[in-house]
């Protein structure tokens, strides 16, 4: 067996938002990190994905890990020295009819009877205050005001930048090959050596499955290419980021006039040549949403469109948690397009986790078993 | 020929597409139609001919005198264009092509006629030719300033010639050219500003033999030669700025290590040509590093296939090669895609190629004189001067980049436009990519190779959202949803 090139006290998997911000928590908490990254850090889905700070119509199970990260958001730049574009106009939900509304309403209450006072209903006036340029049909929806928007790749790299400042050792352009047990440790195989450590986190996004196959945890993991577009400079118009609830849209105008326009339309990933493919044919029906809402929007010119390459669950939620096979193992991965939001706080969480065995801030629903465990090996447990 | 002003004239699908009617495209088009391919030859301007042959067939400027004789022979192109049984759509913007090697054939977005479609075609010639490298001093954004190819589409394509007194600086036989098409024209040429490095003699000396031999460019040293006999050259300029308020009004220049500004109502700026990379880049065509020409260039094999299949890329967008050798490279390339799609056996492809392959050798022969003699000097490649401009579309500067560079630890140009948004402007990196790698690389004591280059997303030219979200869902399009 070859000598490790290096030995920490925590092996990171992985260099997208959730990597160095658990790289950046883990430091803060005097434990010592490497983390590999095969490219660079943010190339895929934490780099290019729409930037939204979203609490606004997240999944129940989320919703802790979410307030855990939007208090970080709101003072990003004491975390990690640089403001990372962060902007808080808040995000809007907008009902397109009456029958849309009604499920916003039904949705608000369920969330207040848990606790959760974050999402708040507005009407029709309240709406047009907020965003001025939607059209005319739409009776009212949803706002969660502290939500907001942030530049994905300048965030990641921030948080890389300030986790090396505080001595984790981040190798990019180290891709993992094979993780597996030896001893007490745990020996992690790259092109530049292996890295052995007592635990490692399993944060590598898109490729996460093949780490998880490893330690014998697989899992359901879709890789696919949510798209998104952008246009030219337009007249400042709207300030809060719009989504809707029948019809796929994320809408969110830069403080430059641009904007972006997204929704989860998938393209094609090609996970293994680092490539995507867009299709045309979705988008356009992306754009025809927009044409719908904001006719202001009809003469935009588009100057770009991509997608990035992300892992999704079955159920559309993460898995984060403790590996429920192993010691020493953690999951921070499978975050289906909504994952952005959560990096600073998960960071946190995982953190703690790894450093004290728990966390106040719950995350039941979201462990690994959920998908390894058989109803009857559940039971056994 | 026939000619299609409507998208609805537009076929579903056509054996071959050729982006761009400039030499290499018209020639492509012509020799793949008369090997029985159907073909769409689409361009974005009004009239083909690309920058080379602009508006030949169309142009106000009727005294052959000022263009010149080269300029008139792209009037055969056109013939023989109009003779084949190719189709072509002029106005028509080609913005996406994505192959499909899962289903065989490329995905094409075009837009005409303010409508878009996408359609597909079974091989692709891109034709797009050069860019003009971008040439960054400081005041180079003023009014007044603008490059020399811009000077030239307005003279060819409506005999317009800048009023008031003139001065063009610069390097490259482009700028030579334009300096005597427009004093031909009348145009009052105040200085031309020689801007080729002295040393760069030493490097491109050896190369002089085969440039003597080469009847072309042999030809275009007469030109230049007369050129520099009837207008004001001033060689050895180590350093140049536009000044002015709100338009410019002189040009400062040092020779010699003394300083002068020369007052001029028009600064016109040129350093040479580089292929335009925009579309074969972001269908991910592989590219690589031209040190002598000190560019990106695609590879290609000896078809001008690229990297990716049913991708092929003729005429300057391949390499610097000039307009006689891109029709050459048009027709090859032509030959290597009727091959593919099994209309030329191997044996009939390589026997119509080689009489051609014979003339492109000797079009090139000489042209790395040319690569070597007029290589833009550094500081003409990277600005020194902090406060000069480098991405016009989001007024990024040179000092910016160097700074995001040294003290964030930023290795690339992707990486940049997170921190600047250099290059995510209109333009798609355009005018400030190969500045960006250029300091990139002086400030991370990279070569250009290794910064690479920026990594481009279509639409390769803007559709407006409203076009987009009217996208007719062909077949192809459906297919696409339920693969």
């Amino acid at each position: 067996m070859r000598a490790p090139a290096g030995s920490a006290d925590v092996i990171i998997i992985g260099g997208g938002i959730h990597g160095c911000s658990t790289a950046l928590h883990c430091a803060r908490r005097g434990l010592s990190v490497i983390l590999l990254e095969k490219d660079h850090a943010g190339r895929h889905a934490s780099g290019v994905n729409a930037g939204g700070v979203r609490q606004l119509a997240r999944h129940i199970a989320e919703i802790p890990l979410s307030n855990a990260s939007m208090a970080l958001w709101h003072a990003i730049g004491d975390l990690v020295d640089d403001d990372c574009g962060f902007t808080s106009d808040g995000q809007v939900l907008v009902a397109e009819d009456e029958a849309d509304l009604a499920g916003c309403r039904a949705r608000v209450d369920d969330l207040a009877l848990r606790g959760f006072h974050h999402e708040e209903m507005i009407d029709a006036a309240e709406l047009r205050r907020l965003v001025p340029a939607v059209a005319e049909s739409c009776p009212g929806g949803v706002v969660s005001r502290r939500d907001g928007a942030a530049i994905p790749l300048r965030a990641t790299q921030a948080f890389k930048r300030k986790a090396a400042s505080l001595g984790a050792d981040i190798r990019e352009g180290v891709q993992v090959t094979r993780v597996a047990r030896d001893g007490a440790q745990w020996r992690v195989e790259t092109g530049a050596g292996d890295f052995v450590a007592p635990r490692i986190v399993n944060a590598a996004g898109a490729w996460a499955d093949r780490i998880a196959a490893d330690l014998g945890e697989p899992v359901p993991l879709e890789v696919i290419a949510p798209m998104l577009m952008i246009t030219a400079r337009m007249p400042a118009f709207i300030k809060p980021v719009v989504i809707l609830r029948g019809r796929k849209l994320s809408f969110k105008q830069f403080a430059n006039g641009t904007v972006l326009i997204g929704g989860g339309y998938l393209g094609r990933a090609i996970r293994d040549e680092n490539r995507t493919v867009l299709d045309w044919g979705k988008l356009a029906a992306n754009a025809k949403t927009v044409w719908d809402l904001f006719p202001i929007m009809r003469g935009a010119p588009i100057l770009r469109a991509w997608a990035g390459i992300e892992a999704r669950m079955p159920d559309d939620l993460p898995v984060f948690g403790p590996s429920a096979r192993h010691e020493g193992v953690y999951h921070q991965f499978g975050f289906s397009a909504h994952g952005f939001q959560l990096g600073p706080g998960a960071g946190a969480v995982m953190a703690e986790i790894i450093a004290t065995g728990h966390s106040n801030v719950p995350i039941d629903g979201l462990g690994i078993a959920r998908f390894t465990q058989t109803p009857a090996s559940r039971t056994q447990a | 020929m026939s000619i299609a002003r409507n998208i609805t004239d537009l076929a579903d699908r056509y054996d071959l597409l050729v982006v761009g009617a400039g030499p290499a495209g018209l020639a492509a088009a012509a020799r793949a139609a008369d090997c029985g391919l159907s073909v769409l030859l689409a361009d974005e301007n009004p009239a083909p001919g690309g920058q080379i042959y602009r508006a030949v067939g169309t142009t106000p400027v009727t005294r052959p005198a000022v263009l010149g004789a080269e300029y008139w022979k792209g009037g055969a192109l056109l013939t023989r264009l109009a003779q084949s049984r190719a189709v072509l759509a002029p106005s028509c913007t080609v913005w996406s092509v994505a192959p499909d090697a899962a289903v065989g054939s490329v995905e094409i977005g075009v837009s005409l006629d303010g409508r878009a479609r996408l359609i597909e075609a079974a091989e692709v010639i891109l034709a797009t030719g050069a860019q003009e490298r971008p040439f960054p001093i400081p005041g180079w954004t003023l009014p007044g300033v603008m490059t020399a190819g811009a000077a030239q589409i307005a003279l060819k394509s409506s005999g317009l010639v800048p009023a008031g007194r003139i001065v063009l600086a610069g390097c490259g036989p482009l700028l030579y050219l334009l300096a005597g098409q427009l004093a031909a024209a009348g145009a009052t040429i105040v200085a031309v500003l020689d801007t080729t490095p002295r040393r760069n003699w030493r490097a491109a000396i050896a190369a002089f033999p085969d440039f003597l031999r080469s009847p072309y460019l042999a030809k275009g040293l007469a030109l230049m030669a007369k050129a520099r006999a009837r207008l004001p050259f001033r060689n050895g300029v180590t350093d140049l700025s536009a000044e002015g308020e709100d338009r410019v009004t002189g040009v400062r220049v040092t020779r010699g290590g003394a300083s002068e500004t020369i007052a001029c109502d028009t600064l016109l700026l040129h350093q040479g040509v580089i292929p335009g990379v925009n579309l074969s880049n972001a269908i991910g065509c592989a590219h690589e590093f031209d040190e002598d020409q000190h560019c990106w260039v695609p590879q290609v094999d000896q078809w001008f296939a690229s990297s990716v299949p049913a991708v092929a890329i003729a005429g300057d967008g391949a390499g610097i090669g000039g307009a006689e050798s891109a029709a050459l490279r048009g027709e090859i390339a032509a030959l290597g895609a009727a091959q593919r799609l099994g209309r030329l056996s191997r044996e009939q492809r390589d026997a119509q190629a080689a009489p051609i392959r014979a003339a492109l050798a000797r079009s090139l022969r000489g042209r790395r004189f040319l690569d070597l003699l007029y290589k833009p000097a550094a500081r003409f490649l990277a600005p020194p001067d902090d406060a000069t401009i480098v991405c016009r579309c989001e007024e990024v500067t040179a000092g910016q980049i160097r700074d995001t560079a040294s003290r964030l630890g930023v290795t690339g140009p992707n990486q940049m436009k997170a921190f600047l948004r250099c290059g995510m402007g209109p333009c798609q990196g355009r005018l400030c990519g190969p500045t960006v790698v250029e300091l990139i690389a002086q400030a991370q004591g990279l070569s250009p190779a290794e910064v690479g280059y920026y990594r481009l997303r279509p639409p390769v030219k803007p559709i407006t959202l409203g076009e987009l979200a009217a996208l007719p869902q062909s077949d192809a399009a459906v297919k696409a949803v339920v693969r």
